[in-house]
């Protein structure tokens, strides 16, 4: 963390040192409430919600008026204050439980005494915590000595100054299947920041615009009135654009789990970033989790999509899941030209039995079929699987998604309205 | 003016005046719609006779039918209203030959209410003595959100906003049937504002009924004919299943091709009046077509044989 954006000597600083002087003037005890606001406030920050200085403010100043007579007042005050947001409120709840663990402190007055934030005891539950709260509270007990409650007025920049870019450049290329859990975290911040501009296609709407090759007869009469109708200067219009709607279908079985778990993340961050998206998971059947992916929280999201699906890691039956989706979904998500992501590896565990029939289908009703898989990370992968072979010729792109480079690759790919199918005509021609 | 019918009973009798057979699930929802004068929103597949509904209701009614035909990139223009440019250009022509003396006069001229052309949901919103029109706005999830977004307010408070005018509110509440194919989801926001009916594919007994009425020309021996193999299509694993007005077709092309019985051969060469994907008549044809037929005499005879 680094202090970047506030300079020492702002008005917002020398507010909170006064604040802060003031109560560790007070008394000792109150000292010691005000430094662990303070803490309690560096861990949401890090855990990813917007506190800055001025919340820590408010935050004494709440608790100061609200007294400390019971849990309850205490925590919907730090509440009030630090939540602006329906996604934050578990992340919150969560840091506060663990927080201010010991109830005794804040039952009686006189006990004003540190609670201990990171203790043994917490780190056996880390599983069932949020897991970027954890790494918060982690990361305040490995580094003690930075204390400063000013660090930063612009919280998000936390995680931009700990991704730094040679970092990413380095997990650019590193495969998913081998990366440690640490480097698996990193790069899933690297995914959540994605964007997949897909390409934009014509509507049938129209917006003024000086430039457009459309006269619009109304804004045309409406000005040329203003000028007393003596001369009519024409307005344009033009054609409006849109993102068609994308499609994503995930194959969640045995031999995809290590990515299909970075793709989630690849999956929530695209679900958010616009509308017009669904998402399906499929092993053996298909589930429709476009709704749990809409939580902007990321491990809210994912815990729900984990709920939803029961298939996780199991066998793979592409054709059959793909022939539910063209007859109970296909009809409510494609209709207006979407764009279709196919993330499997092709292997199936019916022996391909049906798949092509249905990947025929898939493929006339919608805009773009795209099959992404992760085995054609190796330079000599040839589908020799039945299932990839009955894939490989009825899709309009074929590409991998082992790493957070290839990703970047598809975004590219999907910003062109041209296909470049020269993957799958090499693959073809090799297995011929 | 006919008076709106005053319990599910009389919605029912109306609607069967038109023609129209409904379970009483439909009539109550129907009822409602009129009784609180609220929108009526009906989903389905295609060919259950959601249009319809609005259709009959709007002739048993006396009413007028204003029927809005959505599709993707429908605007202000096309559903709502728009300025005949023409007119007025020629009227600004003429004002300026006859040397223009009040410019506030001629802008107040220009953008009245001849030169308005009202299109469907405008249309809707006028009286006319046999009481407020039937606004039909069918296959709404062809347009886009943006559109939709546009009806809450029509749907809400039936006035419509014209900047040039101001608003204009409907005295009586046009009588209000939208239907979805559901190619997408309908927002929430709108459908909170209606009353929600799924439309079914009938039982046996019920498009008996309807084929009676639709195609009474058709011998009864064959009509039950039709209907029990369209319901067994109904029970197998096709990717569309025919609804009644193809039952109604197919019962009328039988007819027409003189067919007084089914058979293996006349079923496969009118299949696809039934069936509108070459999967699907693939599937059929042939072997699975005779198999259904069989079944079918199978248990029309054994009926007969316990009724005997």
């Amino acid at each position: 963390m680094s202090k970047k954006s506030m300079p020492e000597g702002s008005p917002q600083v020398i507010a909170a040192k006064k604040t802060l002087e003031s109560i560790d003037n007070n008394t000792d005890a109150s000292g010691k409430i005000a430094a662990n606001i303070m803490h309690f406030a560096r861990v949401l920050r890090a855990a990813g919600l917007p506190v800055g200085p001025g919340k820590v403010l408010d935050g004494f100043k709440a608790v100061e008026a609200i007294g400390l007579g019971n849990r309850e007042d205490f925590y919907w005050s730090l509440h009030a204050v630090f939540v602006n947001r329906r996604d934050q409120r578990q992340v919150f709840d969560q840091a506060f439980h663990i927080f201010w663990r010991n109830p005794k402190i804040l039952e009686r007055m006189n006990a004003l005494i540190l609670p201990s934030f990171v203790d043994n005891e917490q780190q056996n539950d880390t599983e069932e915590i949020n897991r970027r709260l954890a790494e918060a509270l982690k990361k305040d007990k490995q580094d003690p000595s930075q204390d400063s409650p000013q660090d930063e007025s612009e919280p998000d920049l936390t995680i931009d100054a700990v991704m730094t870019w040679s970092a990413r450049e380095l997990l650019q290329e590193m495969d998913f299947e081998k990366m440690s859990s640490e480097e698996l975290s990193l790069a899933k911040r690297a995914i959540k920041k994605f964007k997949l501009p897909i390409m934009e296609v014509p509507t049938r709407r129209f917006k003024r615009d000086s430039t457009g090759n459309r006269i619009d007869m109304r804004a045309t009469l409406r000005s040329s009135l203003r000028s007393g109708g003596s001369t009519i200067s024409l307005n344009y219009r033009k054609r409006l654009r849109r993102h068609p709607p994308l499609v994503v279908l995930c194959d969640i079985s045995g031999s995809m789990s290590r990515y299909s778990r970075m793709i989630l993340h690849f999956m929530h961050a695209i679900t958010n970033d616009r509308d017009r998206v669904h998402t399906f998971l499929f092993g053996t059947r298909l589930t429709n989790v476009t709704r749990y992916l809409r939580y902007k929280d990321v491990d809210d999201a994912l815990d729900r999509v984990t709920d939803a699906v029961d298939d996780w890691s199991g066998g793979t039956r592409i054709g059959n899941s793909l022939r539910e989706f063209n007859i109970k979904w296909s009809r409510r998500s494609l209709s207006q030209g979407a764009v279709v992501l196919l993330i499997t590896d092709g292997l199936d565990r019916d022996a391909a039995e049906g798949l092509e029939d249905e990947v025929i289908r898939l493929h006339k009703s919608c805009r773009r079929l795209i099959w992404l898989n992760p085995l054609l990370r190796y330079d000599r992968y040839e589908p020799k699987s039945l299932g990839a072979r009955a894939l490989l010729p009825n899709v309009d792109d074929f590409r991998s998604v082992h790493n957070l480079e290839s990703l970047d690759q598809l975004t590219e790919a999907l910003r062109y309205e041209s296909v470049d199918n020269s993957n799958i005509r090499r693959l073809l021609e090799a297995t011929e | 003016m006919i008076n709106l019918p005053d319990n599910v009973e009389t919605t029912m009798d109306l609607l069967s005046k038109g023609n129209y057979i409904s379970d009483r699930s439909l009539g109550t929802a129907v009822h409602l719609a009129l009784q609180l004068k609220r929108p009526l929103f009906l989903e389905g597949e295609a060919g259950v006779g959601k249009t319809e509904i609005a259709k009959v209701l709007a002739h048993t009614l006396g009413r007028k039918l204003v029927r809005l035909q959505c599709y993707e990139g429908l605007d202000v223009a096309s559903a709502v209203y728009e300025w005949n440019y023409t007119s007025q250009m020629i009227e600004i022509r003429m004002a300026e030959a006859q040397g223009i003396e009040n410019r506030d006069q001629l802008g107040k001229d220009i953008f009245s209410d001849r030169f308005l052309v009202k299109r469907p949901l405008l249309q809707a919103l006028e009286q006319s003595e046999n009481g407020s029109p039937v606004l039909l706005i069918d296959e709404l999830d062809r347009t886009d959100e943006p559109f939709e977004a546009y009806l809450l307010e029509v749907l809400s408070d039936f006035q419509i906003t014209v900047p040039e005018i101001g608003t204009i509110a409907a005295q009586d509440p046009p009588i209000v049937v939208i239907t979805s194919n559901r190619t997408r989801e309908i927002h929430d926001a709108l459908k909170r504002r209606c009353f929600y009916y799924w439309v079914d594919y009938p039982n046996a007994a019920r498009e008996m009924e309807i084929l009676k009425l639709k195609a009474p020309q058709v011998e009864v021996r064959l009509s039950k004919q039709v209907v029990a193999f369209v319901q067994k299509l109904r029970e197998m694993d096709l990717f569309k299943l025919p609804g009644i007005a193809e039952t109604i077709d197919w019962a009328s092309a039988l007819n027409q091709l003189d067919v007084i019985e089914l058979t293996p051969e006349a079923i496969d060469d009118t299949l696809g009046v039934l069936l509108k994907y070459q999967d699907d008549i693939v599937q059929i044809r042939g072997s699975e077509a005779a198999l259904i037929l069989d079944q079918i005499k199978n248990e029309v005879a054994a009926r007969q044989l316990t009724t005997n």
